[in-house]
């Protein structure tokens, strides 16, 4: 995979994605392992995105390597009216690697096009944030010791959350079971429903969120955002249908761990932090060793 | 017996590009580059058709088209028909095709895609083909029919 793009997780096959989730473990043993000394990375970050930059930084900063970049575009030349070609054509002179989140759908698959370096996608729009992706893959495996044959919960907002939609691309090539559980009006698009039959995989659809979370191995939450519904009272109605509590897990597998890609509002009660079982500040941390083995396998270092 | 009147001349040598819908001429036109060649063009538009009410044809002299590059239209003119035409004889029929890539001919129906925004060339994935359905390299999303908008 050296010297290839990382814009979607369809770019990385099945041994790829494994191999940098065993790396992703390395790294993990062994955080500070000066790999990017002497190399510069751009980090591009056209909107601001907080979590994702920060995880990215560190995890350059761990490998010894350079940074330069923006933090959001009106601190770029974008706002001077500047291409993105341009930007981009400029940058990868500069730079061993670009990482890059931009507004618009479509831009990184642009930006990899243009730059005569690498380019790692860290958000384009509502299309695709696939370093998320691993990081989920890095968590479960983890957790589980396999990504093979576990029984996935996918909660929420399942018809524009993107990281439920790459999981579920990912996860795909490791025979899972699916459980989505959804209000009707945000249910899984059928594009993706028609996906796994076509690949043979079981899946099954609940309005309710009950005690069926008993066979889940992974319980993956998301938001349910109030800008998704342009019927004030259909939000009120479902924001608090979606939540789970501390007591909803009283009879869960003791595997079971779970997860969210952050930030929450109130779709996990804070009376579930202090529950073993619950993941997702550890996951955030995965985030760091995941993007430093992106990084490291992308750039030959490993 | 009079013999049957032609609507547009006939050629010596070159190719005829038959049966497109008279509404979408002159994006056959722009497809093709035909406005930015030095070869003769005859064409006739809102002739009657039997199969399409109103069609539009393209006489173009010394011109033979390869096929990936006459498959670009097939978006447009789905029942084009091709005569190569030599010594104005009919030597060769062709019918064209939908091509797997489509290249700087459509535009994406998303508006927050970056071809969209950004001074830049199209490109999508033929996914289907009745009814059309094509994936933007880019942003990943699907233009059908219904949302076609030629460039």
């Amino acid at each position: 995979m050296k010297n290839k793009s990382l814009v979607s997780i369809s770019d990385f096959t099945k041994e790829e994605i494994l191999r940098i989730v065993e790396l992703a473990a390395e790294f993990e043993a062994n955080p500070n392992q000066k790999l990017l000394d002497g190399k510069v990375v751009s980090s591009l970050f056209f909107e601001p995105s907080t979590r994702t930059r920060l995880s990215f930084e560190t995890a350059i900063n761990r490998l010894g390597g350079g940074i330069i970049g923006f933090t959001d575009s009106s601190s770029s030349s974008t706002s001077k009216g500047e291409s993105l070609n341009d930007t981009i054509k400029m940058v990868s002179n500069y730079s061993d690697l670009i990482v890059m989140r931009h507004p618009l759908e479509g831009s990184a698959r642009y930006a990899s096009e243009v730059s005569d370096v690498p380019v790692i996608n860290a958000g384009d729009g509502a299309n695709q944030h696939p370093t998320q992706t691993l990081l989920d893959l890095y968590s479960i495996y983890k957790t589980q010791g396999t990504l093979e044959n576990l029984n996935i919960f996918l909660v929420g907002d399942l018809k524009y959350g993107r990281t439920v939609h790459s999981l579920l691309m990912a996860m795909s090539q490791f025979n899972p079971t699916f459980n989505f559980i959804s209000p009707d009006s945000l249910k899984m698009p059928d594009e993706y429903k028609l996906f796994l039959d076509k690949q043979g995989i079981k899946y099954y659809e609940h309005l309710e969120f009950t005690d069926i979370i008993e066979e889940s191995d992974i319980l993956y939450m998301t938001r349910v955002q109030r800008e998704r519904f342009s019927d004030p009272i259909e939000y009120e109605k479902v924001k608090n249908v979606y939540v789970l509590r501390n007591s909803m897990l009283d009879n869960t597998k003791d595997n079971l761990r779970i997860l969210h890609p952050l930030p929450r509002v109130n779709e996990i009660h804070t009376d579930v932090d202090a529950n073993p079982k619950a993941y997702y500040f550890e996951q955030a941390e995965n985030g760091v060793y995941a993007r430093m083995a992106i990084m490291a396998s992308i750039l030959g270092l490993k | 017996m009079t013999k049957k009147e032609l609507s547009v001349r006939a050629i010596k040598n070159g190719t005829v590009i038959d049966h497109i819908p008279a509404t979408h001429l002159f994006k056959v036109i722009s497809i093709l580059g035909l406005d930015k060649i030095e070869n003769q063009i005859t064409f006739g538009t809102n002739l009657k058709s039997k199969q399409q009410g109103h069609k539009a044809i393209i006489k173009v002299a010394k011109k033979f088209f390869a096929d990936d590059e006459i498959n670009k239209i097939a978006l447009v003119a789905p029942f084009a028909k091709l005569n190569i035409i030599e010594d104005y004889q009919v030597v060769d029929k062709k019918v064209v095709e939908l091509p797997d890539e489509v290249v700087g001919i459509v535009k994406c129906f998303n508006p927050k895609c970056i071809t969209n925004n950004e001074e830049m060339v199209t490109k999508f994935s033929l996914v289907e083909k009745q009814p059309l359905a094509l994936k933007c390299n880019y942003c990943e999303k699907i233009t059908n029919e219904e949302h076609l908008e030629v460039i």
